[in-house]
């Protein structure tokens, strides 16, 4: 990656830079076009349509979760439909599952085998979730990584860790913060960080500067 | 989801099968052998196993989520309440008397 980035001019194709990886990933997207499998715009519609996801849509549906009690249980019942409810869509899941925090339980979702990622309502993973550490860690260590988040689940809470390794794909329903009664919608959804949709920190308590 | 099929319902305790063999194996490395119960029953699934080498999946297989104590799977160090919880397809579990 630092390898694209090193070019100051930001060519797309800095062949000589490229790692193996890199390259092997162009020479596939070049005999894929080639051969007619997919074209250009095939490649294009397909990286916008990733880079069109955000964690917004997930913000927008624990807002939703939060103000309107009724919406929270069609969201745990079935989320796909509530997405859909909200026009988010989710039908790229196989099966999507939401996972509700309490004040006794905290969900914490991983992938230790890959990086499995409910895509369509988080978009794009970070780059630690697929880190090799948090993948071992999170598993073995939850609590430790949780600190590191800058969050400490009091000892008389349970932490329930999911490691999402087959057709399932998880989303965390956090807890709403105290003190928010009254807010409306939209500022709530600012509260709602990606992370506290991973489950690795509760959502947070005041808007964001 | 034909549950009268699925071999093992909620609060069914079982075990995960310790076996090693190569393919594109969903069941990680570190919950083999391990002892849990059943937490939900999601129903029939292609399998991976064999839609990873471009084969069809089927026979579909009944997947779950099963439950692990943290202690159960790390030792001792490990907070009591706290549970581990991963999709298994059942070919990977035995039940535990």
């Amino acid at each position: 990656m630092s390898d694209l980035t090193s070019d100051a001019h930001g060519h797309e194709h800095p062949k000589n830079e490229l790692s193996d990886h890199a390259k092997r990933i162009y020479a596939i997207r070049d005999l894929l076009i080639e051969k007619g499998v997919i074209t250009e715009k095939d490649i294009q519609c397909q990286i916008d349509y990733q880079e069109a996801r955000t964690p917004a849509n997930g913000a927008k549906l624990v807002a939703r979760a939060w103000v309107d009690s009724a919406f929270k249980v069609r969201f745990v019942a079935d989320p796909k439909a509530a997405c859909a409810e909200l026009g988010i869509d989710a039908t790229a899941i196989n099966e999507f599952v939401v996972l509700e925090n309490t004040e006794k339980v905290r969900h914490m979702v991983v992938c230790t085998l890959c990086s499995c990622y409910p895509r369509p309502i988080l978009g794009r993973p970070p780059d630690w979730y697929k880190s090799f550490n948090y993948r071992q860690r999170a598993v073995v260590d939850p609590r430790g990584v949780m600190r590191e988040f800058g969050f400490e689940p009091p000892d008389d809470v349970e932490v329930r860790v999911h490691d999402s390794t087959a057709d399932i794909r998880y989303l965390v329903l956090p807890l709403r913060p105290k003190g928010t009664q009254g807010w409306s919608e939209d500022d709530l959804a600012k509260l709602v960080t990606r992370d506290s949709m991973i489950g690795v920190m509760d959502a947070l308590n005041s808007l964001p500067e | 989801m034909s549950a009268a099929d699925d071999k093992f319902k909620p609060g069914d305790r079982v075990k995960v099968k310790f076996e090693d063999r190569p393919g594109h194996i969903r069941t990680p490395w570190y919950i083999r052998g391990k002892t849990g119960w059943v937490e939900r029953v999601y129903g029939e699934f292609l399998n991976p196993e064999s839609l990873a080498f471009g084969r069809d999946g089927l026979p579909k297989k009944t997947l779950y989520l099963i439950a692990f104590h943290q202690g159960d799977v790390w030792g001792e160090s490990a907070k009591t309440q706290d549970k581990i919880l991963v999709d298994i397809y059942e070919h990977w579990l035995e039940p535990v008397a």
